[in-house]
């Protein structure tokens, strides 16, 4: 059978892998790190661009077969391809320091060219995960995004703590990987469908034009929910959710700094993203069993990470674990899955909607927060929390920048885009009469600001010694990143509704 | 009308870009001048709201801002928040007047009345939201400026004092959040207005109760009812003077309003089946409050805590779903707002001068500082509610109005209130002995500077003005407030 294949379509993953083959040869070729650092910026801000440009042509599919394609690029795909590239444009932005290195110890800063190269090899995998639409290419997908990122876990050189953190990161992602992989492996042979509308359809979801005959009780099969947890539990792995979580906060804080930014943002965002795909678009009609471990696996994450983050003294941990509880209210609005109410289409497409729209928010303010981190600290790693004692004397716009973005994550004005996420997840939960997880919600958002306002009093009080050493110097591509997310989530906060747009499909 | 309307939030917000210009070129004094300037300014159109007063609301303006969110930026004023709206900005003047005349502890005045005006900013926006949704954003926005006040300039204790009132407060707004969206979700509109006319938007009795019940905890967290107000004490006790008369003045009422406008409002049924345990509550914060006021040493804390018992007679009338109820619960917002804040300035102006709050330390201030004592004996007995000063209609109303509900319950409470009332008088007049009688404490005796001052007196004035007005002139609250008040009870048949 010869396919015709939609090169448009394709676009944007080209672009991506361009960018990465490009990156190493700039690297090879001319092997100046200014220039290498261009071609990376300006190779996904085009990966970006193509990504708008394929959405306004309306929705195209490629590599169809009778049963459903595999590569869509519809509104919600462009979308967080959008959003992929933009991260991986400003985490380039915030490799700078990082890559040039500490002045007394060059050596030990990530080669440039590699490092590049793997975050476009991890931006490539984003982006076609956007537009997967069957099992093994979203695992596939998912896969390529993780992967380079166990390299640029460990590329710190002469760091003992970077080199274990890579290994632990590689260990539970590979068996999350295989857990998913046996799922996806159960489900084909339950149903004999990858592509996520058959697969909908041949568990007996509602019945589309596709591929008319297979066993309707697939669904109530015992296989199929031993597969279903196996596919969602591997991918909780990837968004480091409880009880999944346990490798995030050593590996961010071994990491180097931008890296950990992109391990909470990107990865994150490409983590919840296959979640959205797999549980809500293929496994629709066995939503009575993943709902209920959906619910759970929220509760538990919001409620641990907040818990834990009470207790850190290092900046990159106490972020981590609060990007765990964030992934908590992420993952939330799908917690509704789990009452008969809550399954209806029209609470669905409003729980997914709250979802990305969560995301968006707060991969924003997570970068926003990353960005004034890396301000601060340039190439060396978070340090203690007590050590940004004292910012809002020396620097009073990053300790402006810091806590509107924390005020944000704890969802309070002035950060109004963090208030709109937690508006959003709130509605949601009550389209479906969630009412007890809006509760949860609720007190968990309480213990999270704990924490927060706990690091913004830090920032205000005066350092141990009274220096007053002036305010660090900002290298330009780290301050145009953290002044764009700063402004990004400033806009959202006053225009949300741009989030809601897009993402409402 | 409308420009008037938009200008009353417009105007805080440029104050804070005023001082924050101020900071920015250097010249903080000029931005501390500024905020002030625009803080009267602010005052100014708030009193102008009231030139068009004939329809119902008086003034309404509507843009849509997030519809999937059921959000509109809509806002308007009519009686019920009128007296409110002028009480918020009128409070915020003096204290912007007062901080920028006599000083802030700590210095950073500019910074503290930036901070005035995003509270009052937030305050105001509660009372003229006539969306749920832009309530609560509004609702939000009070938290941290008032966090910061309290951290920034507060007293010793001022670190836990602040955690402790911003959770507590964040606790409240969420659950609020949680009951909007319950309406929100079932109803399909968040117009406030639509939802009161409709009598709670079609929604159940079941619903009603659980989104009343949601909406009651969540603004009962914030007016504080009893057993929600332990955050109440430390917080007025460490906060700065301004931050104190803010907190008593205007952000407990926050939580009261919310319960008229949206709780009662939008969920009429709801607030039927509660509103016994709410009345119940209710006096006993009254009882509550009166018993540890008399066993208080500390003066703000005993003032501090004399708002439980206050606001308690409000949430009484409230709970009492009848019109003289809600006018009495109304007045005795304004009344409360006017006569804790004179308090609060007052006790700031003796700690500022004796040291100390003890009252053991205090005492002969009659003797030693006559026009501060004068002013003091003033307001103490405003609040015991003496006839013919502003405490009286609200506290008296609302017992009559439980009266007239004519059951066993009812009368019971109303008894039992009328007992807290006494009870009142009783830890007022202790207060008096303490402070401004006997002979002078060592505090009082070492107290230097013994004249009210120039900034005191502008500013404590404009306030026993005020509360001889309310007390003497009552119909002046009461007239914008009843018409709009049978607005909101027109769902509840009786």
């Amino acid at each position: 059978m010869v396919q015709s294949i939609d090169h448009v379509a394709l676009l944007p993953a080209y672009l991506a892998a361009g960018t990465a083959v490009l990156v190493l040869l700039a690297d090879l070729l001319l092997a100046r790190r200014a220039v290498t650092f261009a071609v990376a910026a300006i190779g996904a801000a085009a990966t970006g661009a193509a990504a708008a440009w394929v959405a306004s042509l309306g929705e195209r599919e490629t590599f169809c077969l009778p049963g459903g394609c595999s590569f869509v690029a519809d509104g919600t795909g462009a979308v967080v391809a959008v959003v992929f590239s933009v991260l991986t444009l400003g985490v380039i932005g915030l490799s700078w320091p990082a890559l040039r290195g500490d002045a007394e110890d060059p050596g030990a800063a990530p080669p440039t060219g590699e490092y590049l190269f793997l975050l476009a090899c991890s931006l490539t995998g984003g982006v076609v995960l956007a537009y997967a639409r069957d099992l093994i290419t979203i695992i596939v997908a998912l896969e390529t995004l993780t992967l380079p990122l166990y390299a640029l876990v460990g590329l710190r050189r002469k760091s003992v703590a970077s080199a274990e953190s890579a290994v632990n990161f590689l260990v539970v992602s590979v068996i999350s990987s295989a857990v998913t992989l046996m799922g996806a492996a159960l489900l084909y042979a339950v149903t004999g469908a990858v592509h996520l509308d058959q697969l909908r359809h041949n568990l007996g979801g509602p019945v589309t034009d596709v591929v008319p005959d297979y066993d309707p009780g697939a669904v109530d099969l015992p296989l199929t929910s031993v597969a279903v947890i196996l596919v969602l539990v591997g991918i909780a792995f990837k968004i480091a959710a409880v009880p999944f979580h346990a490798w995030a906060p050593a590996t961010y804080d071994g990491a180097p700094l931008p890296v950990a930014a992109y391990l909470s943002t990107a990865s994150k965002l490409g983590g919840v993203f296959a979640l959205l795909l797999i549980a809500v678009g293929g496994l629709r009609p066995a939503l009575d069993r993943s709902g209920f471990l959906l619910a759970a696996v929220a509760v538990a994450t919001m409620t641990v990470g907040n818990l834990a983050a009470l207790r850190q003294t290092r900046m990159v941990r106490l972020l981590a674990f609060s990007s765990i509880a964030q992934a908590g209210y992420i993952l939330a609005p799908l917690g509704v899955f789990a009452a008969a109410a809550g399954r209806e289409q029209d609470v669905v497409d409003a729980a997914v909607t709250a979802t990305l729209a969560y995301t968006v928010f707060y991969v924003v303010l997570e970068l926003a927060a990353f960005a004034v981190v890396i301000a601060v600290r340039g190439s060396r790693q978070g340090g203690l929390i007590a050590d940004y004692a004292g910012l809002a004397r020396r620097s009073p716009v990053l300790a402006g920048a810091f806590v509107l973005a924390l005020v944000g994550l704890a969802g309070l004005p002035p950060g109004m885009a963090g208030l709109f996420a937690k508006v959003t997840v709130v509605d949601a939960l009550l389209e479906g009469e969630a009412v007890w997880l809006a509760v949860v919600v609720a007190v968990n958002a309480v213990i999270g600001l704990v924490y927060y306002v706990r690091v913004a009093g830090v920032l205000v009080r005066a350092p141990e010694g009274a220096v007053a050493a002036p305010g660090p110097r900002v290298p330009w591509p780290v301050a145009l990143t953290l002044g764009a997310a700063t402004v990004a989530g400033v806009v959202l906060g006053f225009a949300p509704q741009l989030v809601l747009t897009v993402t409402g499909g | 009308m409308n420009a008037v309307l938009l200008s009353v939030l417009v105007v805080p917000a440029l104050g804070i870009l005023a001082v924050g210009a101020g900071a920015w070129t250097g010249n903080r004094r000029l931005g501390a001048v500024l905020g002030t300037v625009f803080a009267g300014v602010g005052l100014f159109a708030a009193i102008a709201l009231a030139a068009d007063h004939s329809g119902a609301p008086w003034s309404r303006l509507t843009w849509e801002w997030v519809p999937q969110l059921g959000l509109d930026f809509d806002i308007g004023v009519d009686g019920v928040s009128y007296p409110l709206v002028l009480l918020s900005a009128f409070l915020t003047f003096l204290c912007c007047l007062y901080t920028v005349w006599k000083g802030a502890p700590g210095g950073r005045e500019d910074q503290l009345i930036a901070l005035l005006l995003a509270t009052n900013l937030g305050m105001l926006g509660v009372f003229l939201s006539f969306n749920l949704v832009l309530f609560f954003v509004f609702f939000e926005i009070v938290l941290l400026p008032m966090f910061a006040i309290i951290a920034g300039w507060g007293g010793p204790a001022r670190r836990h004092a602040s955690v402790k009132f911003a959770l507590y407060t964040l606790m409240g707004s969420l659950l609020l959040l949680v009951g909007i969206f319950v309406i929100v979700t079932q109803a399909g509109t968040g117009d406030i207005i639509e939802l009161t006319a409709s009598g709670g938007g079609g929604l159940s009795r079941g619903t009603q109760l659980l989104a009343f019940t949601l909406l009651a905890v969540g603004l009962a967290i914030k007016a504080p009812l009893w057993p929600l107000h332990s955050w109440l004490p430390d917080a007025h006790t460490e906060a700065p003077t301004v931050g104190s008369v803010i907190l008593a003045g205007v952000l407990l009422k926050l939580g009261t309003y919310g319960l008229i406008r949206v709780a009662v409002g939008v969920a009429p049924e709801g607030a039927e089946q509660a509103a016994p345990t709410l009345a119940v509550l209710a006096v006993v914060a009254i009882i509550a409050a009166g018993l540890i006021c008399l066993a208080q040493t500390e003066l703000k804390r005993l003032i501090a805590y004399s708002s439980v018992g206050h606001m308690g007679f409000v949430l009484l009338g409230i709970a009492t779903l009848t019109e003289a109820g809600l006018t009495a619960a109304l007045i005795g917002n304004v009344a409360h707002g006017l006569i804790t804040g004179l308090l609060f300035f007052l006790a700031g102006s003796v700690k500022d001068r004796a040291h100390t709050g003890e009252l053991a330390r205090l005492g002969g201030l009659r003797e030693v500082a006559p026009g501060l004592s004068g002013l003091l004996g003033f307001a103490a007995i405003a609040s015991l509610g003496l006839p013919g000063l502003a405490g009286f209609w609200g506290e008296a109303f609302a017992v009559y109005a439980a009266v007239q509900r004519d059951q066993t319950l009812w009368t019971v409470l109303a008894v039992v209130a009328a007992i807290g009332a006494a009870l009142a008088a009783a830890y007022l007049l202790r207060m008096l002995r303490l402070v401004t009688h006997g002979p002078p404490g060592e505090a009082v005796a070492a107290m230097s500077g013994t004249r009210l001052r120039a900034v005191e007196v502008t500013s404590f004035v404009p306030l026993a003005v005020g509360v001889l007005a309310v007390g003497l002139l009552p119909f002046i609250v009461q007239a914008p407030i009843g018409a709009a008040v049978s607005g909101i009870l027109q769902a509840i048949s009786r």
